[in-house]
């Protein structure tokens, strides 16, 4: 696939016509996709995908394009030059862009991974042996996944990673149920069984009756996956700079106010340990790390290469949307074996679900509790609780009711597959926090 | 070139129980002037199949290469999961639609999206957004328009073939203005004008009327007051009813969630198949259909994506629950009548069951009928933010913009406004229901669902409706 793509930026390349210059950006993927319901098979496939993102630019002026490719390069050799022409077409009628901004140094990479997975069908096999005699719903993805980029000035960066991702989950009951995942890109049978037993154990004891905890602040511990979804919300547009300088971000307080989290808390875009490409569809490189949120302190934004050109500061390799591809929140100093002992009495959230603002501005959130989520009482789990609803701000969350992070980080494979499999990644501690406010 | 593909998946078809080929050809546009400079004009070209084959078992592939040699390995690749599947698979699949269907579909078109020229279109959209700039603390404003024209082809190996052709449009407006601290964002329904069809459609929704009040509310809202808590009358504008049919009606009623598919990602339902035909879901004021037949609302189609043929059924009538959203293998599995429903969100996604046009049926209030109904209230308007839990039952929905209600009038503008609920009692506090002039016909463009993961458009139109005894709230 990497010759393929060089091929067709070689082909671009020749079919520019006088000053011009063009940037492109390739993404495939070739996947199985296995969903399992009560442990049977309910849909399985294979979805093979490639398109390039063309920009094709003559002074300020330029003109973009998404274009699924054939994989065929006669068929795509057409399509790209009838592309071409209608962008110049399209490039005549807009004015100069003010914010045009694209790499014009040369960083050339290369980052490929051999693959060690086993065949689609042979994972499903062992996942339904592992299941069997449960109630298991969930998905399996795998293959490899794809990134290029190149230029008219002769950049080339090729990013390549087989791996998969199993996301699943063990039904008792009703709504009774615990989640699991495993991902990564070295398959092992026995790895798998072992998570499967895990779950399974922790499934005896949703087997409880549910207790119903009544709306009001409780000390809790939300696990990394529960804390994943809420720094999943914020990654839409805390960071971006974009969202800082037109009032957008979830975080204003902090930018405007001076307002502090936790000073526990450190958050990076972490793209040297993350499984994200470190190159971004304008050509930039992404730097290794850049710190958002440093002892509970805004530090930076991630910044587009658009927003750079708008508000006249450095780019630092984020995309257009300006989100964070490889979160990392710093551990904290609580051990994982004492984390209930820590808790004593209160909420243990394994997943959050479906989290949304209630007051942007003051970053407030709400959300509800799903799968294992458990009624502590003097360090012991008690029985699984109903669904609950928390609204509560981040300044609290996060701030001044937090009483720590776990030592142990957990990295998250991002299980998203909207369009295409996502390569975003979180690591993330659990975290322990004095009062959490339920609502419903 | 959809003949010849055609031609290459008749020639190429295997001796298997079934066989079909869906070909989707997907063309968008998107223009945006935002704070008064326009942003790069952004084209798409998608083109892809998807094989499915059913041999003892179900399987699929998906390809973007339509020759001869690419059809052919996609058939194979399906072919091997659809083996792989037999005797795993979640249920045996022994009646799939066999009987050849042909059928044609096309949104209907008044003013073709080309019929206008790039630079003029840009134009429209620099006037609308400058138009927004209406004082110095609208700090961000945008207008836009996103246009797509899709072409879709269903084969079967027993001869069925049915061809649909959408052009669709969405315009957009937003302004958010920034105070000390504070930002308030205001926009044109938030995306809820989805419609097919062409440029008219900016006019039938009024578009070009929109932006000085969406400018100026944006500007209220810094000086409002916020919601206040309690428990209250409310009622909702239908740019929030969308959003409260579509969380706590459309997801609970789809028949894959209640039969499982959903629950490790979107979650289950609080609907089980005992309830449909007398579980009281509302009161009677409530009734619900699933709807094609309207052409210019976003989701009406012809025939599904398992070319089933698409006509309008009550879902909900009189606030008794009596049809789920299921498409043909849903309903197959279940033995409960559906819909077709059954909807990939493009080539690379395989069809499951999803909301098509749901619609909350009008009643017989004016909206100054509606207003003069309640003593002491809330109106709110264009939702914000959405928050249910996995069942679809506890609910927490936000919106952009509300006025206290008292004593039948619309008085103080109020900010960050929020109610919630459950959805098996709110329903059931319906009170009242705008009539056939208050209805609007609106759509949400991206609703997320299934494993991989499909974003899909859906339609929703509602009139304003009124609710008893609702718990509401503002910000900070």
């Amino acid at each position: 696939m990497q010759d393929y793509f060089y091929s067709l930026a070689e082909l671009i390349q020749s079919l520019l016509q006088g000053g011009e210059v063009f940037t492109c950006a390739f993404y495939g993927e070739d996947s199985d996709f296995v969903r399992f319901n009560h442990n049977r098979i309910r849909q399985a496939g294979h979805v093979a995908q490639q398109s390039l993102m063309l920009d094709l630019i003559a002074g300020r002026r330029h003109a973009a394009a998404d274009l699924t490719l054939a994989g065929d390069l006669a068929v795509d050799r057409t399509r790209l030059a009838k592309l071409m022409e209608e962008l110049r077409a399209i490039r005549a009628d807009v004015p100069e862009d003010p914010f045009l901004y694209y790499a014009t140094e040369v960083h050339s990479s290369e980052r490929c991974y051999a693959s060690h997975l086993p065949a689609g069908q042979a994972m499903a096999e062992t996942i339904l042996t592992a299941g069997q005699g449960r109630d298991l719903v969930g998905i399996l993805a795998s293959g490899a996944i794809h990134a290029g980029f190149a230029n008219s000035l002769g950049q080339r960066n090729w990013y390549r990673r087989p791996s998969f991702n199993l996301d699943w989950s063990l039904y008792l009951r009703a709504d009774k149920a615990v989640k699991a995942r495993y991902a990564g890109f070295d398959w092992r049978d026995e790895e798998l069984r072992t998570r499967m037993e895990t779950a399974a154990a922790q499934l005896e004891v949703m087997a409880q009756p549910a207790r119903r905890i009544p709306p009001g602040r409780y000390r809790a511990y939300l696990t990394p996956v529960a804390l994943e979804e809420m720094l999943g919300l914020l990654s839409w547009d805390a960071f971006g700079l974009r969202a800082h300088r037109t009032g957008a971000t979830p975080l204003l307080r902090m930018v405007e106010e001076g307002a502090r989290l936790n000073p526990a808390l450190s958050l990076r875009e972490n793209t040297a340990e993350g499984v994200a490409p470190d190159f971004q569809a304008a050509g930039f490189i992404r730097p290794p790390q850049v710190a958002l949120i440093e002892n509970g302190i805004y530090r930076d934004c991630l910044v587009s290469p658009r927003s750079a050109a708008e508000y006249g500061v450095p780019a630092n390799g984020a995309e257009a949307g300006e989100d964070p591809l490889s979160l990392d929140l710093a551990a904290g100093t609580i051990p994982g074996d004492e984390v209930l002992q820590r808790l004593d009495t209160g909420l243990y959230i394994g997943n959050l679900w479906y989290l949304n603002y209630s007051d942007r501005n003051a970053a407030r959130i709400t959300g509800m509790t799903r799968f294992a989520t458990f009624w502590v009482e003097h360090g012991r789990i008690q029985a699984p609780v109903a669904v609950l609803r928390f609204d509560e701000t981040l300044y609290h969350l996060l701030g001044d009711r937090l009483l720590g992070l776990t030592v142990e980080q957990e990295l998250l494979l991002d299980p998203g597959s909207y369009g295409s499999r996502s390569s975003r990644s979180a690591r993330l501690p659990g975290a322990l926090v004095e009062g959490m406010s339920f609502t419903l | 070139m959809f003949s010849q593909i055609e031609q290459y998946f008749r020639e190429l078809v295997p001796a298997v129980d079934f066989c079909s080929l869906r070909l989707v050809s997907e063309r968008h546009e998107s223009l945006t002037v935002r704070r008064d400079v326009v942003e790069p004009v952004q084209r798409s070209e998608d083109l892809g199949a998807m094989i499915t084959v059913f041999d003892g078992g179900l399987g699929y592939a998906a390809t973007p290469d339509l020759g001869r040699t690419g059809l052919q390995r996609a058939i194979q690749q399906a072919h091997d999961w659809a083996r792989v599947t037999a005797g795993r698979g979640l249920v045996e699949l022994t009646a799939l639609e066999q009987e050849p269907r042909l059928g044609e579909y096309r949104s209907p078109v008044q003013q073709p999206w080309s019929s206008l020229p790039l630079a003029d279109k840009l134009e429209r959209l620099r006037r609308e957004c400058a138009r927004l700039k209406v004082d110095d603390a609208i700090i961000e404003w945008r207008a836009g328009l996103w246009h797509s024209g899709i072409e879709t082809l269903y084969l079967t190996a027993a001869g069925g073939r049915i061809h649909q052709r959408f052009e669709m449009l969405l315009p957009s407006l937003s302004a958010s203005a920034h105070r000390h601290g504070e930002t308030q964002t205001r926009s044109f329904g938030r995306g809820a004008h989805y419609r097919q069809g062409g440029l008219e459609i900016l006019k039938e929704t009024g578009f070009y009327d929109a932006a000085p009040a969406i400018a100026q509310q944006a500007l209220e809202l810094l000086a409002a007051p916020n919601c206040p808590t309690g428990t209250l009358d409310l009622l909702l504008a239908p740019d929030q009813m969308i959003l409260q049919i579509h969380e706590s009606i459309g997801h609970p009623l789809e028949l894959d969630r209640i039969l499982g598919d959903e629950r490790n990602y979107a979650g289950t339902s609080f609907v089980t198949p005992d309830m449909f035909g007398s579980y009281r879901y509302g009161s009677e004021l409530l009734n619900v259909t699933f709807d094609p037949t309207h052409p210019e609302q976003i989701a009406s189609y012809g025939y599904d994506d398992e070319g089933r043929a698409a006509s309008r059924d009550y879902l909900i009538k009189e606030g008794i629950l009596l049809r789920p959203l299921g498409g043909g293998i849903s309903q197959m599995r279940s033995g409960l009548a559906g819909v077709a429903n059954a909807r990939g969100c493009g080539w690379n996604r395989p069809p499951i069951d999803r909301m098509a046009n749901l619609n909350l049926e009008p009643g017989d209030a004016t909206f100054q009928d509606l207003l003069s109904r309640v003593e002491r209230g809330i109106y709110m308007e264009t939702n914000c933010s959405w928050s249910i839990d996995d069942s679809r039952n506890k609910f927490q929905f936000g919106c952009e913009w509300a006025r206290l209600i008292e004593h039948g009038a619309l008085t103080t503008v109020v900010k960050n406004p929020n109610y919630r609920g459950i959805s098996a009692d709110f329903w059931r506090n319906l009170a009242g229901v705008g009539d056939r002039s208050t209805w609007q016909v609106l759509g949400v463009a991206t609703c997320g669902k299934g494993e991989p993961n499909q974003a899909i458009r859906v339609g929703h139109a509602a009139p304003p409706c009124l609710f008893r005894q609702v718990a509401v709230f503002g910000g900070e």
